[in-house]
């Protein structure tokens, strides 16, 4: 992702925020300007629970260009509590421990870097829950 | 609305073609169209391709298709849809003639992949997936539907060696499609012993990088009559639908549920139901993707398709032989042209016109799925001959 697009501002990255629709009661993250269980534009604000669990994973071997260094990695689907699921990282976990509905915990973390030189882009990754 | 008639298809050699142009792509298949059409002129014309900006630099295919087709001044329009672009441009082709707009429409789907390297195929592809928070994450294609597959597994106990032979049936296809990209026949323990590429999939788990097209002509049923010197192949349903861009963002990770609405349209329309189709074209660009498919467009319950390509189902000579050209695994998978070649192997058959050894007995009605990204969109047809 080139960096003008990474500059923009995207408070849902480092501070998991997400909205909450008036009308359903859904949460949603990434926010939206419409809900699409029942179309309603009114929303609260909320933030993403960040404990959850493992729906399903696969390790990555053959990366990106910008994740060759890292490679190979865990990638999962986790459904945290309160019903969001999101697709990141499972960091800190060895690939024997991994197993579907492995209780994890998101953390702040750097994502990739822009060649050797170039802007560290963060966001979030999910670690093993103690 | 008219009814509508495939009366020309064409499609060429397909794998590393490092001597032709995105251009000549687009050309040999739709002459061969219209060869096998016998006219040369089409009133307006659609064209397929997911990216032809990201692997050759090359936009506006619409008029460069047009333009060395010789077709100028006809209309012409490019469609998008990921890796259902070709059959989404058969969709649309299919209701310009339907709607009384043109009589004679031609659709082209085109990919040409092996202009740049491997990190360049890479990163094309997964403009498909949701930039911002799938790719962002380090995912690529194979690793998404390889998160499908290990759910799959886990809730429906489909195994290693199910997804094996989705590839070995698809292979033995292929090896007798003289079109095909990989034409040799592979083993269950060759497909689980290849390099991994994402857990559980390896390499031959995954539909290959190919350079390809496919051309349909379609026509209204009166002028068809007039003109086709063919068996007659109508289509007789369509359906297209999305679902969230986002792998994550679907209740069920390992159901298809675009294809399921996209089939429950083109089966209304068509007035039929799965058990009347003799044979089936989908959307292998990945071994658990078949799996998934044939049980999404209600061949197969929920959860059953592995061992229901396990127990022979899908073969060519099963009771629903799926992927008689060798699908994208053998055949290849240039994205865009993937879809527009289902419909031109849907005619073959038909038309009894498949090479020895994949002629599927009594083809008088076959189903087409063709899917972009992780599933965000599909595209269904079924046609029957007349």
């Amino acid at each position: 992702m080139s960096s003008p697009k990474y500059w923009r501002e995207m408070p849902q990255r480092y501070r998991l925020e997400a909205i909450k629709c008036k009308k359903c009661g859904k949460v949603l993250f990434p926010p939206r300007l419409v809900c699409p269980a029942c179309q309603s534009r009114e929303f609260e604000q909320t933030r993403i629970n960040n404990t959850g669990k493992i729906e399903t994973y696969t390790v990555i071997r053959v990366a990106p260009s910008t994740f060759v260094d890292q490679a190979p990695y865990i990638v999962a689907i986790v459904n945290l509590e309160g019903g969001v699921k999101i697709l990141c990282q499972v960091a800190d976990c060895e690939l024997n421990e991994l197993k579907i509905g492995m209780p994890v915990n998101l953390e702040f973390r750097k994502i990739q870097q822009e060649g050797e030189d170039g802007i560290i882009c963060y966001g979030y990754k999910c670690v093993p829950k103690l | 609305m008219r009814d509508v008639a495939v009366i020309g298809i064409g499609m060429n050699k397909w794998g590393e073609l490092w001597d032709k142009s995105i251009r000549d792509l687009v050309a040999e298949s739709a002459l061969l169209a219209l060869d096998d059409a016998g006219i040369d002129k089409v009133d307006s014309m659609y064209i397929g391709t997911m990216s032809s900006g990201l692997f050759t630099d090359q936009e506006h295919l619409a008029s460069i298709g047009a333009d060395y087709s010789a077709l100028c001044p006809i209309p012409c329009t490019r469609v998008e849809s990921a890796c259902a672009s070709g059959g989404l441009a058969v969709r649309m082709g299919f209701m310009d003639v339907a709607s009384g707009m043109s009589d004679i429409v031609m659709a082209v789907g085109v990919e040409k992949m092996t202009d740049v390297d491997g990190n360049g195929a890479t990163f094309a592809l997964a403009t498909a997936a949701d930039q911002e928070y799938e790719v962002f994450n380090g995912v690529t294609f194979p690793g998404l539907y390889a998160m499908m597959a290990n759910h799959h597994m886990y809730k429906h106990g489909t195994t290693r060696d199910q997804l094996a032979q989705v590839a070995v049936k698809n292979h033995r296809n292929g090896k007798k499609n003289p079109l095909a990209q990989f034409r040799m026949e592979i083993t269950i323990d060759q497909v689980k012993n290849a390099v991994m590429i994402a857990d559980p999939l390896t390499i031959l788990d995954c539909s290959p990088i190919t350079d390809g097209s496919a051309a349909v002509i379609l026509c209204s049923m009166d002028k068809a009559k007039e003109l086709c010197k063919k068996r007659i192949v109508k289509i007789i349903g369509s359906g297209s639908a999305t679902d969230t861009i986002q792998l994550a963002q679907r209740e069920d990770i390992s159901f298809i549920k675009s294809t399921a609405v996209a089939a429950k349209k083109a089966f209304e329309m068509a007035g039929k139901k799965p058990s009347d189709i003799d044979f089936i074209e989908v959307h292998d660009c990945f071994t658990i993707a078949e799996i998934m498919t044939i049980e999404a467009l209600g061949f197969v319950e929920k959860g059953k398709g592995g061992p229901a390509t396990a127990d022979g189902l899908t073969a060519i000579d099963g009771k629903l032989p799926v992927n008689s050209s060798g699908g994208l695994k053998s055949k290849g998978h240039p994205v865009g042209a993937t879809g527009t070649a289902q419909i031109v192997e849907l005619t073959k058959q038909i038309r009894g016109e498949a090479d020895k050894g994949r002629q599927v007995k009594n083809a008088n009605l076959g189903l087409a799925q063709n899917m972009g990204g992780s599933g965000a969109s599909s595209v269904v047809h079924i046609l029957e001959g007349m």
